[in-house]
């Protein structure tokens, strides 16, 4: 079987400013693949390539055997492909139901089933205490949340989380850990940009090391924590030799 | 929840009908034309905002060029009547239809643009609208177009006698604007909508066509204020440019759904209630010194209250904060 989802030779410039060089990465259906590396790697500009927020300079994007690289954003998320945003982008004067609803008429035309999915999603979230509340009125935390809701009532195939577990308490995190847990045993694909290593490591089934927009190393995670090449990314020469 | 929801569109829709039928029976008690004239200014506008609440409250995208369309389906009205014989109940559905095509047209380069640039877009649209209207010798130019009268009648849509009958369908197009808003906004479209509103980049990613939602509200916005239009035409029975196409129109539609609550459902009609009667009644006591007190009065109050309630005036009824923002 073909891989979910599959970036081949992906460049993107910015004017002078190269963000993603020969990029070729895969995901396979059922993983949890972690996006990993330091500031600037281009862990976000290629979540964009695939999320289809811009076109790859040079390149194509392969989703479901299918060659997605010109669709629109609206059009991936159509063919299954589900995002949240890294700042988090809630639809500030709805309520978290109506947040929802958006996400979910994307498969539901008839606005009681649409309601009745969103429901659902909210239930397994773990958001349906606050389904009245608007969303502006929402901690931080249940933001986060809220972007996981919405793209999983769009009922993707592949759902991109862009640093999702960032900037949340422990606790916080552990709850969104297993939250990521439970999509992927729905039998979604997880993708994930993180910068919490610790917390990332032990729930992806592989990760990919981004450093200066290209592939630097691809494996398990544990494997790849031990890698001197990553250790060398994001701690500096000094701290490869000793290891 | 979803009872909750349900129960409350549906009182939405109770208290629609029996204003309704009580603004139906205003005229048995209000004799007086210049009052009837007042009311039914106000029905009108309550419409007209009513629709431009649809593009520029509900989707965000703020026009103050409104004027076009209005301007636009008084004209097609006239010219097909006068020109051509066509009844007006015609013309003004065709002047709805070019209105609407015209809304897609413009929309095509400039639903690109975003926030302030888009306004700006707007305003000089119909600022090019109205300079070739005024220029435009086979519609009459500067002059405008006088409606033959040719005594009372509904298939002609002309009443010289009584204002009744335009009362009553200007109340018609109120609801019918009402109706259609409470209608589209639990609709697949009026969620995408506000979404659009709130976040574009947020709503692509579910899957939302961004400018096809716009182009949709602009050629729903753009139809019924030119159904409107078509009214206000039969309503004067005399049209020139700045008549149905100044800058005026654009704000008096837009100031109704601001001050009573941009993107609700009840904002509008709470609005035009408001704030055309004022109008009138300002311009009328105050405003023939001269001097401009009914415009000093009129817009310390519209500070006033955008200052106090910056949510509109419908936010003052909603019970919980939950409810402020949407309904």
């Amino acid at each position: 079987m073909t891989a979910l989802l599959e970036t081949r030779g992906v460049w993107q410039r910015f004017g002078g400013l190269v963000a993603n060089s020969d990029v070729s990465i895969s995901v396979g259906r059922g993983e949890i693949v972690g996006l990993i590396g330091p500031n600037g790697a281009g862990k976000s500009t290629l979540f964009n390539l695939i999320a289809g927020v811009l076109p790859p300079t040079q390149g194509s994007i392969w989703f479901d055997g299918e060659d997605v690289t010109k669709l629109p954003a609206a059009e991936r998320c159509q063919r299954g492909v589900g995002r949240t945003f890294q700042v988090v982008k809630s639809f500030e004067t709805m309520t978290v139901i109506d947040n929802v609803i958006v996400g979910a008429l994307v498969r539901n035309t008839v606005m009681r089933e649409a309601r009745r999915k969103a429901h659902e999603v909210l239930e397994f979230t773990g958001l349906a205490a606050r389904a009245d509340v608007l969303a502006s009125d929402l901690v931080p935390a249940e933001k986060r949340r809220l972007e996981v809701a919405r793209a999983l009532a769009t009922e993707p195939k592949l759902l991109l989380l862009d640093e999702v577990l960032t900037g949340l308490t422990p606790t916080e995190a552990q709850t969104g850990v297993a939250l990521v847990r439970k999509v992927r045993d729905t039998g979604i694909t997880v993708l994930m940009v993180e910068h919490v290593m610790e917390i990332v490591m032990p729930l992806v089934d592989r990760a990919i090391v981004l450093d200066l927009g290209k592939v630097l190393v691809e494996g398990t995670p544990a494997d790849v924590v031990r890698d001197p090449k990553v250790i060398k990314a994001y701690l500096g020469d000094r701290h490869a030799v000793g290891a | 929840m979803d009872k909750n929801y349900t129960a409350r569109r549906r009182r939405d829709l109770i208290i629609a009908a029996v204003l309704a039928a009580l603004a139906a029976l205003a005229p048995l008690f209000v004799k007086n034309v210049y009052i009837q004239n007042i009311l039914v200014l106000t029905l009108m506008y309550a419409a007209l905002s009513q629709s431009w609440n649809i593009l520029s409250g509900y989707c965000g995208q703020i026009s103050l060029g409104h004027a076009l369309y209005f301007g636009i389906g008084a004209y097609t009205t006239e010219l097909l009547f006068t020109k051509f014989g066509v009844l007006p109940w015609f013309g003004m559905l065709a002047g709805g239809a070019i209105a609407a095509l015209i809304a897609m047209g413009l929309g095509y380069p400039f639903f690109r643009l975003r926030g302030h640039y888009f306004v700006i877009a707007t305003i000089v649209i119909a600022e090019i609208g109205l300079l070739l209207f005024q220029n435009w010798e086979w519609a009459g130019a500067a002059m405008g177009i006088t409606i033959p009268v040719r005594g009372d009648s509904w298939l002609k849509f002309q009443f010289m006698r009584s204002k009744l009958p335009y009362f009553y369908f200007a109340l018609a197009l109120c609801c019918l604007a009402w109706f259609v808003t409470w209608w589209l906004e639990d609709s697949k479209w009026g969620f995408w909508w506000r979404a659009v509103k709130d976040n574009p980049d947020a709503a692509e990613s579910l899957g939302v066509v961004v400018f096809n939602s716009k182009m949709g509200a602009a050629a729903v916005s753009a139809f019924l204020v030119a159904v409107g239009g078509a009214f206000y035409a039969q309503f004067l029975a005399y049209i020139d440019p700045e008549s149905v196409m100044g800058f005026q129109f654009s704000l008096l539609m837009a100031l109704p759904a601001v001050l009573g609550g941009i993107g609700t459902l009840w904002g509008p009609v709470l609005g035009a209630a408001i704030l055309i009667p004022m109008t009138e009644l300002t311009r009328s006591y105050i405003g023939g010194s001269g001097r401009g007190v009914d415009l000093i009065v009129y817009g310390g109050l519209i500070v006033a209250i955008s200052l106090a309630l910056p949510q509109g005036l419908v936010s003052l009824f909603s019970r919980s904060k939950a409810k402020g923002a949407t309904r």
